[in-house]
């Protein structure tokens, strides 16, 4: 803690400069300062939008690309996260109440066999920061799991993880189950994991591999933009 | 304290260990999924042939067929009240196979991680993880396992959990960390990180190291790494054989035996006494590092353009310990980072 922490006082803090200490203070995973500095710019008259991307995505796209860049790690990320979470929290009945747009939804879980969700739970929480709607199917998702929540939820994006080398083929088996049913294009697969890497997500016929949470948001966006440029041509 | 890894490491300047476990087993049928160490019950023949098969090649050493036998892993398969008893017939079998070779061989029981995060971050307390792993401990002590060891940590606290709980059930023991993410663990551990949690902890462990991870190279940045602190403990090194492929339903790791041989060379130039692979190292592999150990005469410490040269090239740029590791951004509030 130093001095300097005192002198802080959001309030006092022009627009500019908050959003700058709001990037400062989801940089450190300080929730408390995060909820007040959302709180601060709502009573300003900010739209819950306009804070969510500007402050709070744009805070955590520091986050995401030092996390890709090997300078923050994920007890880092987790703090971040966690901070970002209490701003969120804030802003998501009003952003339902004042119909604000929607980037894209995603259903993600890890696969059968596999208990590790840390790098699951990581693309969450990252995806909730660029504002995608997730559901989280959790952890040992078999393939009947997947199919009961893209036929409920009909998210834009599936998301599979998986940290074993004897869980990772099971994302094939899912996604030929896809091809199968003929729904396999009405998607886009994104896979992720420790031991996986770019030439595994090709063979097992996934969009795209995505090595670590920042890259599957970037990745996400990409083919959310893609969709969108599709639709509008067509 | 005397045992049988100690006594077989003061007559030995190195000692070849064993290859993965998971990918010899999906080799065997192991479908995708489900829990291998309910295969030390259902097809107690495989897991001999699994340990067996690393003997012949000339193991010194083999980790049982344990790693997710914790409870915290075992829930997933409705199996979590099991936790000792699966453990137990690991080490049992592998006694077994160690007491017939036609060498000396040290049973060491495999402990993974529990796959939670541990608090302050996540909700595993330390009181838990203790539990878990001691619970684990005691199965594979009553198995006959010679030595714990455990692997592929990431957290500093779940290293430390472990040590407790090995104490507790009064057991000698190994373990590594899996460095997998820009040179340091996941939790962002660098590996002379790694050599100060070694030498702070009460129950030290006879060897610690690195295994798994990202590639042979970057295992090898990593021993250089322990190596450069000096540590009295002897260094482990379990690289994987390459990287993943998927090739006609299966992963295929893409490291060839022979290049698995420079790697045992190399990493006992770079200081590890206790070497041997991870992921896709079968027992093919396993002869030829045998053959190249016994063979080769140990070299100087290799550079790390020797080891890309050699292995291939690292997965980052910097590993946290050459300072040149890219700063963090400079907040107002400059709450200290590591």
């Amino acid at each position: 803690m130093s001095e300097e922490d005192d002198e802080i006082i959001l309030s006092e803090l022009d627009d500019e400069e908050l959003v700058q200490q709001m990037f400062d203070d989801l940089y450190d995973g300080l929730k408390e300062e995060i909820e007040e500095g959302v709180n601060i710019l709502l009573e300003r008259g900010w739209q819950p939008y306009r804070i969510l991307t500007e402050a709070l995505v744009g805070g955590m796209t520091i986050v995401g690309n030092d996390f890709r860049d090997g300078i923050l790690f994920v007890p880092e990320v987790l703090l971040a996260a966690n901070a970002m979470k209490g701003g969120m929290a804030i802003l998501k009945p009003l952003l339902v109440e004042t119909g604000a747009p929607r980037v894209g939804k995603m259903v993600i879980g890890t696969v059968k066999g596999d208990i590790h969700d840390i790098g699951k739970n990581l693309v969450s929480m990252m995806m909730e920061g660029a504002g995608f709607e997730v559901v989280d199917l959790g952890i040992n998702n078999a393939v009947e799991a997947y199919l009961e929540a893209l036929e409920k939820e009909q998210p834009d994006i599936l998301g599979m993880s998986a940290l074993l080398t004897t869980t990772m083929p099971y994302m094939k088996v899912v996604i030929d189950t896809l091809v199968e049913k003929g729904i396999r294009d009405d998607y886009t697969v994104l896979v992720g994991g420790a031991p996986l890497n770019e030439e595994f997500g090709k063979a097992i016929g996934a969009d795209a591999y995505c090595r670590d949470a920042a890259v599957a948001v970037e990745t996400a966006k990409t083919f959310m933009a893609r969709k969108h440029n599709q639709l509008a041509a067509g | 304290m005397t045992n049988a890894l100690t006594r077989l490491l003061e007559t030995r300047d190195w000692l070849l260990a064993d290859g993965a476990t998971g990918t010899n087993l999906f080799n065997m049928g192991l479908s995708s999924g489900d829990a291998p160490e309910l295969w030390n019950e259902e097809h107690p023949d495989r897991i001999k042939a699994l340990y067996k098969g690393a003997v012949d090649a000339g193991s010194d050493l083999f980790l049982t067929n344990s790693f997710g036998g914790n409870a915290s892993r075992l829930k997933l398969h409705g199996a979590e009240k099991r936790a000792r008893e699966l453990s137990r017939m690991s080490a049992e079998i592998g006694r077994e196979v160690a007491d017939t070779a036609d060498h000396p061989v040290i049973v060491a029981g495999s402990v993974g991680p529990t796959g939670e995060i541990m608090e302050p971050m996540g909700s595993l307390t330390h009181a838990a993880a203790v539990e878990i792993f001691h619970e684990q401990a005691e199965g594979l002590k009553e198995g006959g396992a010679d030595v714990l060891w455990v692997e592929t940590i990431s957290a500093a606290e779940e290293y430390r959990a472990a040590a407790e709980a090995f104490a507790l059930a009064d057991m000698p023991w190994c373990g590594t960390m899996s460095f997998d993410t820009a040179g340091r663990t996941m939790m962002g551990l660098t590996s002379s990180g790694m050599v100060d949690l070694v030498g702070k902890i009460d129950n030290a462990p006879l060897a610690f190291g690195a295994n798994c991870g990202v590639g042979a190279s970057d295992l090898l940045r990593t021993v250089l790494g322990f190596a450069a602190r000096g540590p009295e403990t002897p260094i482990i090194a379990k690289g994987n054989a390459g990287i993943p492929k998927y090739v006609d339903g299966h992963i295929h790791y893409d490291g060839t035996p022979d290049l698995m041989a420079d790697y045992a060379c190399l990493a006992r130039d770079c200081g590890a006494t206790i070497i041997g692979g991870c992921c896709g190292t079968t027992p093919e592999h396993l002869e030829k590092m045998r053959e190249a150990l016994e063979t080769r005469p140990k070299g100087a410490r290799p550079t790390l353009d020797q080891i890309t040269e050699a292995l291939g090239g690292f997965s980052s740029a910097s590993d946290g310990t050459d300072g040149n590791a890219p700063a963090a951004r400079k907040t107002r509030r400059g709450r200290a980072r590591g």
